[in-house]
């Protein structure tokens, strides 16, 4: 029996008819040999509701092959419950954890079923934030150290309870779910696609131009309509500048952390040349207003084209100097190198993505093995991999990756001429009835995963987002475990990620 | 009287500009205008101004420790003399108890620390001792090495006698000037010890010890801290000063700039030690401070290396 539909991030959406829908025991045992393959991790998994109860999709993304493995299963009503993939793959918790929340499926053997993020529509309503169960270790010698939600600083809220032998930390538990908006639900409010476009760009403010694409790519395909070649080269620099952008921010913030006051400034004077640089484009720093779906409302013009050239080669130019001070550097080094490590084995098992993914020596980057856009037709793209998995290592991800973006937008915008002719963004597409569409983008912290599922007349019925920071989170309670307690500051900074872009 | 009251007002001048020295500095390697000299001095004020909340978990150790921590300091203040002038206290021995009056600050504010319950102060509490500690001997046996070479044991006595110019003079000198400043460091909570400018509660010592303190509780912990920086400060200075130029015209100016400039480069262009290495780096500071010591007595001894 055919367990999967195997199709590709350019392929156009799924219809739901053609999605095998199989016996979930089959499954399971695929999934338990397949996942051990580190080729393998699961980009989504997700439950919505039909007329025979739930309906399960799971997507596999295989980064060998490049292709997608989509399945679907329906238990039966009575069941008992569910076998935990979580069990023998740890990168299914957080999927695992959100179904049950939300539905009260029980999975089997699941190490601890906690709440994910506290939805509104949460099946339980007894349990919120204040009975949040953390884990804990009784002895004397042991003390916890609770931080948050409410930060210092301009921090999100989220929890972080520390279970520490003195100044050792021997456990990280880190409880979201302060943010929760609702996002997805926000999405089917209405059938107005410009505002969806608005929600995708603020579900995380840090990725504005990431989810955006994502949303874009998503209608796209389920409109089944392809856009211009030049307007996909111009999504791919402006998803680039906000790589660049955020790295650049990140490199500031790790030296802020360590009270390195010299690279703080000076990172904090590239980045705001750079976002500067989006906003002199679109209007906005951070990049909203600039994707918009089947078309733009900001083409590139001969003039701006030439400002983008000018300041990134500007900033590249800087920045690789400061690289260069960063990596002779003798007191930043000695805190960085063998701090918070993050084996590959455990990136594979807690399937871990993006920068932080790659930094352990795991290649994970969208760009590369399920390229979409312009990096599937014209650029072909060749990711950066560090092998340590430390906080150098990550640091080391975004001076690379910087020089990389900044040389792919010199090098297409080189031979570039914008016609300011692109098509005005088409809010009204029909879409596809009874299909999956899926988009998968690289955003500059890792891969972004939306899929929206539509009803018979067209309208989107069923939109699950998913942001990179879903999978690296447990990434980072792995870092710090066995760290000082006052290294995790860096480890944090170090993957930066996001908590609206969890809590949705 | 008029030497001792002079004495006084230069050691607070001292004490209100180092601070403004680090900013001034830091903000110029930065690129920056920076802030107001006297910013942190206006910022005091306000505080003074306000009243202070207190958590219902604390009893009132809480409340007498900045009182402590203030009193204690002042005190020790005043018996410290800028370079030829006479401090308004003085007698046979107080380098031991300004030594100790600092450590009895220290332990109010640690107590004070601890009855929060709060777990950050409990780390910081803990980390504070233990520096507290370490850099004790490197302390003493620098105060040993000043009463060593002087013969005296206050510190009006061994900066006015120490006049003599010499080779073995200067070598001690220079060296404990640099212990001085280094311990000054470390009391203090700077870069590369700690950093006060960061709000990263779990990588704080001093700081996170005042978490719940507000208001005029903390503009005193503050000022405390200010005057604690010119004790160091002009120590270090009066063991540069002895061997150049015995004046006060030289020595203040010499407690505000050379500190503050020293600390506000320092601040800008490295980063802070992990923590772990802070008591490698403190031990570094004993070791060097048992060398000056062994070095000031065959010196002293005029034994023939």
């Amino acid at each position: 029996m055919k367990l999967y539909h195997i199709t590709n991030n350019t392929a156009s959406s799924v219809a739901i008819a053609d999605i095998p829908v199989v016996d979930y025991v089959e499954l399971y045992g695929d999934l338990k040999l397949r996942m051990e393959d580190s080729r393998y991790h699961v980009a989504h998994y997700f439950a919505t509701e039909c007329e025979r109860g739930l309906k399960f999709y799971i997507i596999i993304l295989d980064d060998k092959t490049s292709e997608v493995l989509i399945s679907s299963f329906v238990p039966d009503y009575y069941a008992e419950g569910l076998a935990s993939l979580t069990a023998v793959h740890p990168q299914f918790h957080p999927f695992e954890r959100e179904i049950n929340e939300l539905y009260g499926v029980h999975f089997d053997r699941h190490p601890w079923l906690k709440p994910l993020r506290f939805s509104h529509d949460r099946r339980n309503k007894l349990s919120t934030m204040d009975t949040y169960p953390f884990y804990t270790i009784a002895g004397d010698e042991l003390h916890e150290v609770n931080v948050g939600p409410i930060h210092a600083g301009i921090i999100e809220p989220g929890a972080f309870r520390f279970i520490c032998n003195g100044e050792q930390v021997l456990h990280l538990e880190i409880a979201l779910g302060y943010q929760h908006r609702g996002v997805e639900s926000e999405m089917l409010r209405d059938n107005n696609s410009l505002r969806r476009t608005l929600i995708a760009e603020s579900i995380a403010g840090d990725t504005a131009v990431g989810h955006a694409t994502a949303y874009a790519e998503l209608v796209e395909k389920l409109a089944d309509r392809s856009v211009e070649s030049d307007l996909m080269l111009e999504r791919m620099i402006a998803i680039e500048l906000e790589r660049i952008a955020m790295h650049i921010a990140d490199t500031g913030a790790l030296a802020t952390d360590i009270g390195f006051q010299l690279y703080q400034v000076a990172c904090e004077a590239l980045r705001t040349v750079v976002i500067n640089t989006t906003q002199a484009w679109c209007g906005n720093r951070f990049g909203k207003s600039l994707i918009r779906p089947l078309g733009t409302n900001h083409p590139m013009t001969e003039a701006k084209r030439e400002l983008i050239i000018k300041n990134i080669t500007d900033v590249r130019r800087r920045y690789e100097e400061l690289r260069a001070d960063i990596l002779e550097d003798h007191t930043l080094l000695a805190r960085f190198e063998q701090c918070g490590l993050v084996p590959k084995s455990e990136m594979e098992r807690i399937g871990g993505v993006g920068q932080a993914a790659r930094a352990s020596g795991l290649r994970r980057d969208i760009r590369a093995t399920h390229p979409s856009g312009y990096y599937a037709t014209e650029h072909s793209h060749e990711s950066i991999v560090k092998q340590d998995g430390d906080v150098m290592s990550r640091l080391m991800m975004r001076l690379d990756e910087v020089l990389q973006s900044a040389d792919v937008i010199l090098n297409t915008l080189a031979s570039y001429k914008p016609t300011a002719k692109l098509s005005a963004p088409d809010y009204f597409a029909k879409l596809h009835a009874e299909h999956l569409s899926f988009s998968l983008v690289e955003g500059w912290r890792g891969e972004i995963c939306h899929v929206a599922l539509t009803d018979s007349e067209g309208n989107i019925a069923k939109y699950k987002i998913k942001d990179p920071s879903l999978h690296n989170w447990l990434g980072l309670a792995i870092a710090v475990r066995s760290e000082g307690i006052s290294d995790f500051p860096i480890n944090n900074k170090s993957f930066n990620l996001s908590y609206c872009g969890h809590d949705l | 009287m008029l030497i001792k009251l002079l004495n006084t007002l230069l050691m607070i001048v001292v004490a209100l500009s180092i601070t403004g020295v680090i900013n001034r500095t830091r903000a110029i390697l930065a690129g920056r205008k920076g802030i107001r000299f006297f910013q942190h001095i206006y910022n005091a004020r306000l505080m003074l101004s306000k009243g202070a909340v207190y958590s219902p978990t604390t009893t009132v150790l809480f409340r007498i420790a900045p009182c402590v921590y203030l009193g204690a300091a002042i005190v020790a203040f005043l018996f410290i003399p800028i370079a030829d002038l006479e401090p308004i206290l003085s007698f046979h021995g107080d380098i031991i108890l300004v030594a100790y009056l600092l450590a009895l600050s220290r332990i109010a504010i640690v107590l004070a620390a601890l009855d929060t319950g709060s777990s950050f102060e409990g780390m910081g509490a803990a980390r504070e001792a233990l520096y507290g500690a370490l850099v004790e001997p490197a302390l003493m046996m620098a105060l040993a090495t000043l009463a060593l070479f002087c013969g005296y044991s206050s510190f009006a006595d061994i900066f006015a006698t120490a006049q003599e110019t010499d080779t073995n003079l200067t070598i001690v000198m220079l060296l404990l000037a640099y212990v001085f400043l280094i311990i000054m460091i470390i009391e203090s909570g700077r870069v590369p010890v700690d950093d006060p400018r960061t709000h990263l509660e779990l990588t704080m010592i001093h700081e996170v010890m005042c978490l719940d303190y507000s208001g005029i509780d903390l503009a005193m912990i503050n000022i405390a801290g200010w005057l604690k920086n010119a004790i160091w400060a002009v120590i270090a200075a009066n063991a540069v000063s002895v061997v150049v130029c015995f004046h006060w015209e030289f020595a203040t100016p010499l407690a505000i700039l050379g500190t503050g400039i020293t600390i506000g480069c320092i601040e800008s262009l490295r980063a802070r030690n992990k923590l772990s290495r802070n008591i490698t780096y403190i031990l570094t500071i004993v070791a060097m401070s048992a060398l000056v010591l062994l070095t000031g007595f065959l010196l002293y001894q005029n034994i023939d290396i």
